[in-house]
């Protein structure tokens, strides 16, 4: 760890202001950053804590949206009434996150911003990792690939995107607020996060200086009922292998509409859009139909050299989920 | 060897062939520059007593606790988050100290393992050591901080939730069972 | 009458308070921090290395390399983890092999430091893969083992067997993940070391650094108070002890080296991945005529530890041929060690699913194969078993677990989307036995003082030798004291192997009755006379010194036994297996505190749902390195992994092992219960996994 100066934003400008200065990086939780330092993965000479904002934490309901400020913690957000009623795959997602210490800890807006996850990127040495050092390589690539991405993935990388309130958010159509140097703007859950290409050190459309102080989420009938299903080995306190996120609307066990997102396959929440369309008049417990109306969202599916599984897992797993929200599982 | 060079060739980008000298700790300049320590005098709160320490602003919360504060009752088992050995209480919620900067809990309070009782055992403790849960005892500080918070949160209402509201502490000595009895009791004693 | 009560464990209030102290929490003054360094190459010459940088940066003390380290003494072979010791040369052979050590005054300038070492490589040819050397094994004893065996003809048997099994099974690089990273605490003052090491064996520790340093072991001490967890990696002596006592000797002041998270999977071995085919024939009566079992074992180019798979099928079940081999194939990695269960713990993956296609293969109920061929005497040498509960074990545990609801059709049995899996496996572990001395005294309050120097690594060792020593004398556990974890303490033998209660528990049992002996004829009629008689003797204490000194042959084969039974469940379509419940029942003697003897086993069953389903230290072969080495990346058994766990005992002491009558159970537990788990795997899905940990893809 290099030795990097500290002190405390007192107002969100001041925030604003900090994050986009060379070299400085804000702290919140501190469950990524702190690591990231501590391997040198991140390298600040100042930490701005951010945590004193109290202004940023927040859950609110008013009658056309569910806001959440950035500084909301994960436990307190997974437990909150209005989200588990109106938005319960978000809230499920966030419970199988990480475990309860780390989500005491971590805000909402940090948790969007995990840098995607790869053994190679995180190793305690430096590997050939074009996400950690530009230009030096993709390890992964042919490699030890069996928890890597197999959609949306690149010649220069095929990490995944930790996240699984992520996910969630993805189907619910959330709009991230950022506020930066030249005010404040909204970006699409769903545009927040950029493909790895060619520079896979650019994991968001964020500059530098932006600063997320706020997730909302619109309402809608169909996000009551929805669910997150994360599948792992272990069975708790792990990354998703695959997860879906789901809602949908049926009506005598056939889908009349649906939101799909897949997590643990992609370098971003992965919304399946193509399924969407195409599961409108299936029948839920008819698994073949259901199977084949994610063909076409798969068709893009890269598999590597171990993680090929992935893709008729992340199938399993999205009808499951889309059974078990549409109540006949 | 054949299969070695074939190996060695699919990865053009990042293995560099025999023979060949590699540096590697090549950023030993970039790392010179400016490694003067940054510190800080701050006041720290722990188990309501006030301990005014001068820290370099890398010192996580669980190395000043250990090294600095003389309480190392609080354990560090991975130093990145991943097994909840350092778990605390900050501000009364539990939290993992190897991922909190030191400076950054100045005006919190921190509660350990040494602080959760004085005389008497806490009643999770307690029922600790009636249920066998923990062997080598290196990760118990942390299961019981973390099982104290988790009653407290209300999520000791059956073997089931108490099994995945901990699992964020590990134990190689695998005295799971014994720990979910230890704080099912205790949730019982306290009336949840 | 202390044996064979639950007592809570005398060390209890300490752990839960957190005043227990490890070697990390020992305060020292004038301390400074020793961090390693590490090479990122598996196999090379380091051409040059920088320390400069280093060696100026903030708050350093030193830098060692192998430049400016003193030789070490001769010393090679166990306990000494591995040959190769620190920084004595240019050559590396594994990754993670030490490079430098940067001591400095505080933890964060040590790292820092650390960094700023630059390391130039001369690489070479590297192998970690030792699956592509099977050709070039060679064949090297396992501790006191032959690694070849051979009862009867094998090869015959299989030749004219009715019904015949061939497979090859293969099981994982594993790494023991202590919570407590190795910590060594070396303080060199006027001439000798104190060392406060996180060790399995004090005394082993002692006599390799003193040999290391070139040092009268009279001049080194070694202690601990509580070690948090060895599982074996811990046992042996490693190069970052080496370095830590050395660098205190130098540099004239207390060395702390605490190992990272990281460094663990390199620093003090791991337990290696094996390939083993296994060759059974049997009557179609399910009479076993024939065992092979051969093994190849992943190695280095540092040490000599073979994993000895094959070791419990030479005694396993009654068959007039067993054969055994083991090829060791070396590769650029650290040595491998003892990482529980080793030996059994990892050759029973084997043999007990290979028995289960043997069932299936002869359509027939895989505990009545197991029935069908019971030892009554060791199939090696002909040795009746010293005690032997097996049976019994088979009949509680198939009883408490329900084995008769079992069909046998795999897929058969179902709850909703779960399928549901049977399965089932014996244990068995031989029973070791180390000399031991023990002095055992009271004070003339009647306190009661054991010493020994054994080292309470979890398994409660700090509770049960206090027990026996109350057991013989007739007092309250609570007025006996225990002194342990100090080589200047009579000497017992590493925490390993499920030794301490049989080898130090016999010579504490021996001690204490000794100081009975003693004080009875000093006119003592009971206990309560203890007190006066100790003060009637002028003496501040009487004592007297127990041993155990075990004979090195016995007319009875010693090996404790169990019976374990799983149920698995996986979802049809979504196949990530989870074992909902296990029944574990043990025959190992004479059990002295059930309340901890249960948690041992709990223990060690987890371990064995780590070794079928979760735990893979996965390598990287191009680049010669383990990839994950961290707790994220190598998956232990969380608390929600555990599901209902049934263990007890056939608690019958052992007539011939030990005074006690006591086998020991450390490793026991994690024993057998690989294959039951895998064996339930394939009842409940129909796929047969040969490989652990079993994945998901393996069943899609």
């Amino acid at each position: 760890m290099r030795p990097f100066a500290y002190a405390r934003a007192t107002d969100l400008a001041s925030a604003i202001a900090a994050a986009g200065t060379d070299g400085t990086s804000l702290l919140a939780g501190g469950t990524e950053l702190v690591n990231w330092i501590k391997e040198g993965i991140a390298r600040p000479t100042r930490v701005v804590d951010i945590n004193g904002l109290s202004e940023l934490d927040y859950v609110e309901l008013d009658s056309t949206e569910l806001r959440i400020g950035a500084l909301a913690r994960m436990s307190t957000v997974a437990e909150h009434p209005d989200v588990r009623r109106e938005f319960p795959a978000l809230s499920v997602a966030l419970e199988k996150s990480a475990s309860q210490q780390i989500r005491n800890m971590a805000s909402m807006g940090g948790n969007l911003l995990q840098r995607t996850r790869c053994p190679y990127f995180r190793a305690e040495v430096e590997l050939p990792c074009n996400k950690r050092v530009p230009g030096s390589g993709c390890a992964a690539r042919g490699g030890e690939d069996r928890s890597l991405a197999v959609l949306g993935g690149s010649e220069q990388c095929i990490a995944t995107h930790p996240s699984d309130a992520a996910v969630a958010l993805a189907i619910f159509d959330a709009v991230v607020r950022v506020h930066g140097p030249s005010g404040p703007r909204e970006v699409p859950i769903g545009e927040l996060y950029v493909l790895p290409g060619a520079t896979p050190h650019v994991e968001t459309v964020l500059e530098p200086g932006d600063v997320i102080v706020e997730i909302a989420l619109p309402r809608s009938g169909l996000a009551a009922h929805s669910h997150y299903l994360k599948i792992r080995e272990r069975a708790s306190y792990e990354f998703a292998l695959v997860s879906a996120a789901v809602s949908v609307e049926s009506g005598g066990g056939i889908v009349r509409g649906a939101r799909i997102a897949l997590g643990g396959v992609a370098p971003k929440p992965w919304r399946l859009t193509s399924a969407e369309a195409d599961l409108v008049g299936v029948a839920l417990d008819d698994e073949a139909a259901m199977h084949g109306a994610l063909a076409r969202d798969f068709e893009a599916a890269r598999p590597g050299r171990q993680n090929g599984f992935k893709i008729e897992l992340a199938k399993r797993t999205a009808i499951r989920a889309l059974q078990i929200a549409g109540g006949v599982a | 060897m054949e299969t070695e060079w074939t190996r060695r060739e699919a990865l053009e980008t990042s293995v560099v062939p025999t023979g060949a000298t590699v540096e590697s700790g090549a950023n030993a300049a970039a790392e010179s520059a400016g490694d003067e320590p940054i510190e800080s005098t701050v006041r720290l709160s722990i188990n309501g007593e006030d301990y005014t320490l001068t820290l370099d602003h890398r010192a996580t919360l669980l190395d000043a606790l250990r090294e600095r504060a003389g309480l190392t009752g609080t354990k560090k088992g991975c130093d990145r988050g991943e097994c909840g050995a350092c778990t605390v209480h900050i501000d009364g919620r539990r939290a993992l100290a190897c991922l909190t900067f030191a400076v950054a809990v100045q005006g919190r309070e921190v509660t350990t393992i040494e602080g959760l009782a004085s005389g008497a055992l806490h009643p999770v403790q307690a029922a600790f050591i009636e249920h066998d849960a923990f062997q080598c005892g290196y990760c118990t500080s942390g299961q019981i901080m973390s099982a104290v918070a988790c009653i407290a949160e209300g999520h000791a209402r059956s073997e089931a939730e108490v099994a995945e509201y901990m699992s964020g502490n590990l134990c190689r000595c695998a005295a799971y069972p014994q720990i979910r009895a230890a704080v099912l009791a205790a949730a019982g004693e306290a009336g949840r | 009458m202390s044996i064979g009560t639950a007592v809570d464990r005398l060390d209890g209030t300490e752990k839960v308070t957190g005043r227990a102290r490890y070697t990390a929490d020992v305060p020292m003054k004038d301390v400074v921090y020793a961090v390693m360094v590490c090479s990122t190459r598996a196999h090379a010459r380091i051409a040059r290395i920088d320390v400069a940088a280093a060696r100026a940066a903030p708050g350093v003390v030193h830098v060692f390399t192998h430049l400016n380290t003193p030789a070490f003494g001769e010393v090679s072979g166990q306990p000494l983890g591995q040959d190769l010791l620190p920084l004595q040369g240019d050559l590396v052979l594994y990754e993670g092999q030490p490079v430098a050590l940067v001591v400095a005054r505080t933890l964060e300038s040590a790292v820092a430091a650390a960094r700023r070492v630059n390391v130039v490589y001369r690489e070479q040819p590297f192998d970690t893969d030792f699956s592509t050397g099977l050709d070039r094994g060679e064949t090297r004893p396992i501790f006191f083992w032959e690694p070849d065996s051979h009862v009867g003809d094998a090869e015959a048997a299989w030749q004219d067997a009715d019904v015949r099994v061939r497979e090859t099974y293969r099981t994982a690089d594993r790494h023991h993940c202590p919570m407590e990273p190795s910590a060594t605490l070396a303080v060199w003052k006027g001439g000798t070391l104190t060392l406060f090491d996180a060790v399995q064996g004090v005394a082993d520790a002692r006599a390799v650094i003193a040999k290391a340093l070139r040092l009268d072991p009279s001049q080194v001490r070694v202690k601990n108070d509580f070690v948090g967890g060895g599982f074996g990696c811990k046992g042996w002596v490693w190069p970052h002890q080496l370095l830590a006592a050395m660098a205190s000797r130098e540099l004239g002041r207390p060395v702390k080296l605490v190992l990272t998270r990281a460094q663990t999977f390199t620093s003090h071995g791991y337990q290696p991945a094996t390939i083993q085919t296994l060759a059974i024939s049997a009557t179609r009566e399910g009479r076993l005529t024939g065992i092979r079992h051969d093994s190849v074992l992943a190695g280095s180019y540092v040490g000599n530890h073979v994993e000895g798979t094959g070791i419990g099928t030479r005694s396993l079940y009654a068959c007039p041929s067993i054969s055994t081999t083991h090829r060791l194939v070396r590769v650029h990695r650290g040595d491998p060690t003892p990482m529980r269960a080793p030996l059994e713990g990892v050759g029973l993956v084997a043999a007990e699913i290979a028995m289960d296609e043997l069932a299936y293969e002869l359509r027939m109920d895989p505990l009545a194969l197991r029935l069908a061929n019971y030892a009554e005497v060791d199939p090696s040498d002909g040795k009746p078993f010293s005690s032997k509960k097996l049976r019994e074990c088979y009949e509680r545990g198939a009883r408490r677990f329900g084995w008769s609801r079992r069909t046998l059709e795999p897929r058969s049995m179902r709850d909703g989307r779960d399928l549901v899996g049977y399965g089932m496996a014996t244990a068995i572990f031989a029973a070791f036995r180390q000399p031991a001395r023990a002095r055992v005294s009271i004070d003339a309050e009647g306190v009661v003082l054991v010493e020994t120097s054994t080292q309470e690594i979890g398994t409660g060792v700090r509770t049960v030798l206090p027990q026996l020593a109350a057991d013989v004398l007739g007092v309250p556990v609570e007025r006996v004291r225990l002194a342990w974890g100090d080589t200047d303490l009579p000497p017992a033998p590493m925490t390993a192997g499920s030794v301490s209660t049989g080898s130090a528990g016999s010579a504490v049992h021996d001690g204490a009755m000794k100081l009975k002996r003693k004080l009875e004829q000093a006119g003592a009629r009971g206990p309560a006379d203890y007190a006066e008689i100790v003060r009637k003797s002028n003496m501040e204490r009487v004592t007297a010194e127990g041993e155990f000194d075990p004979p090195v042959e016995s007319s009875r084969a010693l090996f404790s036994f169990g019976a374990v039974f799983a149920e698995v469940r996986v979802d049809e379509r979504i196949p990530i297996p989870r074992v909902s419940r296990i029944v574990g029942v043990y025959s190992a003697g004479r059990i002295i505190n059930p309340k901890t003897a249960r948690s041992q086993m709990i223990g060690g069953l987890t371990w064995g749902i780590g070794q079928a389903l979760l735990e893979h230290s996965v390598m990287d072969h191009r680049l010669g390195r383990f990839l994950s080495k961290n707790l994220a990346g190598y998956l232990v058994p969380v608390n929600a992994d555990v599901g209902q766990i049934d263990v007890s005992f056939i608690d019958e002491p052992d007539p011939d092992v030990n005074p006690l009558g006591a086998r020991g159970i450390g490793e026991l537990g994690a024993i057998g219960v690989g294959a039951a788990i895998a064996n339930a795997v394939f009842h409940a899905t129909g796929v047969r996994v040969r490989e652990l940990p079993i994945r998901p893809e393996m069943l899609m």
